[in-house]
């Protein structure tokens, strides 16, 4: 394993120890890792110091998280061509540094923006158009074929992004997820020269808002690591507290969703008004129902204190029976199930191919979890979760959640006991990054992995700051799953992996 | 059906009796801020020159409420002595200035474009529009719907489509590469129309402010009547603003 090497999550390791591969040697390292039992974590490039391009993996196989490296030339064979599970990282690449992997079988644009080194467009584009731009959208021909286009702005209160269906009938043969919309440039915001390092947490945070803790702890963890920044104990439980709080939340809300998309509307109802309680549990700690502001790096903003915590054990107490009782009937209904079951489905094997991750991957019995292969915060003493139905279905999808609920409400009370007090770290923060250093930070946010990686040049300053959010494996799953079903289907799909349109974007 | 009636029984009535009556949100939670005005200069300046998002003037001791994102850092780090965030949801305002303030806003109900309220005060249908949101102004909107808020019983709803509504309601630094859609979005609204800025990305870009991206502020692309700032606003702020300006 001399070509990779091992690193530990959230621990800083110098840039010099990556390895530095020719690409031909990277290429088949990376590949033969990935095609045993391996799974990409991040895969980006980044200019050094020297202006010289660089190509960064991390890869992970259990609980072992490795990163290696090579150069990288204005053209290569591509490795998608070899390996599904780079598909949208070769094209995130080919976008953001104008390199173009040969033989990628669907070299499109992600985001719809210039790269970031002036060079010729990949795809042909010079961005006076607008978006999706020069690129054609996959279509199938035949008399009978017809193309369903929906979006950007869709029907209810949700982010924009364009779906292109080609189907026969009702039957959808290919489903096409153009996203970029929401592009607002958070990574070269992140990277940018000169800002004071305050104002990232903010930015973080709202990457991807319903997600403002998984990410915010991300980057926290990778200050920390570079700063060399302690946390106490107490604030980790309270961050822990926090990241499952936005679990329960929004795995409740889109249970009420999938019941309304079935039509069957007790549960829409109450799961709306119990998901509003989750944000008001993430309030009373954050003083922001999003729980901005809470996270920041060397511990938390807020104080969590004994008042903080009777609260919020009274109300989990005060909620769990309901929440059991709404799922019982949102889980016995047979109207529900008769839509539920064999929906959707994604097969293991394809899931595994695609790399997904978060419940949509463990729906399909890809068991892993974050929390538990790469443990952060206090889930050292958080006991696993585990699911009973791994069919890959719409089912599975929200069983999976439901047991995820329950098992973090299980899991609050017992961090809530311990009886930390988490005294808040000094506001604003002052620290410095180690120079020429690299960091990753992954963490199980309630969709999945979302990770950060920090590079560092000689002065500390930030030289690349990648951000990716699960929905960036993800999108591909729901796009499979839509394959030979009704296209009436696809609210409900689509409501199953609820996906990020900004995480994605960035 | 057994089911469906016994959780009926358990979940009760919920809605809250906001506006009639009063509501407290706990006392955590960051709305309306003061600036207090004897506060040490040098204090007020290191507070201005540390805030995330630059939405201080300590010159002028007022904050802009269109770029703060209530994140609370000046208030810990002056210990209260510049600035304290009160629990005061009601943010709204009619004009992009009157969030330039010290601690007090303008009475949103008193506002000069009388004519939405006679003619959207019985019924108002607006189209959400996300423009480069993160999904939480989203959300804190679409809630806004459940049973505890009940936006409906006030004659309010987000239609599907534009042509279907009085007005926008637009969320998110405006992307780039959503201007074409808010545009033709905003056309496709019959008028007369109303445009509502919801969050500090749409007023000034937020978190996102500088970045080449976002367009930044969507006064510059479309006249802005209602702005409610917050990250995101609390449902509380909308239902307040729309409560005041259309009734």
């Amino acid at each position: 394993m001399d070509n990779l090497l091992l690193i530990q999550n959230g621990q800083a390791v110098s840039r010099n120890d990556i390895p530095d591969l020719n690409f031909s040697v990277f290429q088949q390292v990376v590949l033969e890792f990935v095609l045993r039992d391996g799974f990409v974590v991040q895969f980006f490039a980044y200019e050094n110091e020297q202006g010289a391009l660089k190509l960064l993996a991390v890869l992970r196989s259990g609980v072992n998280l490795y990163v290696t490296g090579c150069s990288l030339a204005d053209e290569y064979p591509s490795l998608t061509s070899e390996c599904e599970k780079f598909h949208m990282f070769e094209r995130e690449v080919a976008e953001q540094f104008g390199v173009r992997p040969k033989d990628h079988p669907w070299l499109k644009m992600v985001r719809y923006h210039e790269n970031y080194r002036g060079k010729e467009d990949v795809f042909g584009n010079d961005y006076s158009q607008d978006i999706p731009g020069n690129y054609p959208y996959f279509t199938v021909e035949g008399d009978a074929i017809h193309e369903v286009a929906v979006g950007p702005v869709h029907a209810g209160i949700i982010e924009p992004g364009h779906f292109r269906f080609q189907c026969a009938g009702e039957e959808v043969f290919s489903l096409e997820i153009q996203l970029g919309y929401q592009h607002r440039g958070a990574e070269k915001l992140l990277e940018q020269a000169g800002q004071p390092l305050l104002r990232l947490p903010v930015i973080a945070e709202s990457i991807a808002g319903d997600t403002a803790i998984g990410h915010s702890l991300c980057h926290s963890q990778a200050i920390e690591a570079l700063a060399g920044l302690e946390v106490d104990e107490g604030s980790k439980i309270v961050r822990t507290i926090a990241l499952e709080l936005e679990r329960i939340a929004n795995h409740i809300g889109d249970l009420g969703a999938l019941s309304g998309d079935v039509a069957f509307n007790p549960p829409l109802n109450y799961f709306g008004r119990i998901r509003g309680e989750f944000l008001n549990l993430t309030l009373i700690m954050a003083g922001n129902r999003f729980g901005k502001g809470l996270v920041r790096p060397g511990g938390i903003a807020f104080p969590v204190l004994e008042e903080q915590r009777r609260i919020m054990l009274e109300k989990i107490t005060d909620e769990t029976p309901g929440i059991t009782n709404v799922c019982d009937l949102l889980f016995s209904a047979h109207t529900v199930l008769a839509r539920f079951d064999h929906t959707g489905t994604v097969s293991h094997s394809v899931a595994e191919k695609l790399g997904l991750v978060g419940y949509a991957g463990r729906a399909c019995g890809l068991a892993y979890d974050a929390r538990i292969n790469f443990p952060t915060e206090a889930y050292d003493s958080v006991q696993a979760n585990s699911n009973q139905r791994t069919t890959g279905d719409v089912y599975s999808r929200a069983n999976v959640r439901r047991e995820e609920i329950m098992h973090s409400l299980r899991a609050i009370p017992e961090l809530l006991v311990k009886g930390v007090d988490a005294e808040p770290v000094p506001v604003p923060g002052s620290y410095t990054l180690a120079p020429d250093s690299f960091v990753v930070t992954v963490n199980e946010a309630w969709r999945g992995e979302v990770s950060h990686c920090l590079l560092t040049d000689k002065d500390g300053a930030i030289l690349r700051y990648k951000v990716k959010d699960p929905s960036f494996h993800n999108w591909t799953g729901l796009a499979m799953s839509l394959r030979n079903q009704g296209i009436s289907d696809f609210p409900l799909c689509n409501k199953s992996f609820n996906l990020s349109y900004c995480g994605f974007d960035l | 059906m057994l089911k469906v009636i016994q959780n009926r029984r358990e979940q009760g009535y919920r809605t809250t009796k906001y506006p009639e009556e009063p509501i407290n949100l706990y006392s955590r939670y960051r709305g309306l801020p003061t600036v207090h005005q004897d506060c040490d200069q040098e204090l007020a300046h290191r507070c201005a020159e540390d805030c995330p998002q630059q939405a201080i003037d300590a010159d002028r001791m007022i904050i802009d409420l269109g770029r703060c994102t209530f994140c609370g850092q000046c208030e810990i780090q002056s210990d209260g002595k510049f600035v304290t965030f009160s629990n005061n949801f009601e943010l709204g305002t009619t004009t992009r200035e009157a969030l330039l303030t010290s601690g007090s806003l303008p009475a949103l109900a008193e506002h000069s474009k009388k004519h939405f309220k006679s003619l959207f005060g019985r019924s108002l249908q607006l189209r959400q529009i996300s423009a480069g949101g993160c999904n939480s102004c989203e959300a804190d909107t679409n809630v806004l719907g459940t049973p505890f808020f009940d936006l409906q019983r006030f004659g309010i709803d987000f239609v599907a489509s534009p042509r279907h509504a009085d007005g926008i309601h637009v969320t998110g630094p405006i992307s780039n590469n959503m201007k074409a859609a808010v545009l033709s979005t905003w056309e496709a609204v019959p008028a007369p129309k109303v445009v509502i800025a919801s969050g500090c990305c749409s007023i000034s870009g937020g978190p996102f402010y500088g970045s080449k991206d976002i367009v930044g502020d969507l006064n510059s692309l479309i006249p802005v009547d209602l702005y409610i700032p917050g990250c995101p606003p609390h449902p509380l702020t909308t239902l307040h603003a729309l409560l005041q300006f259309f009734k």
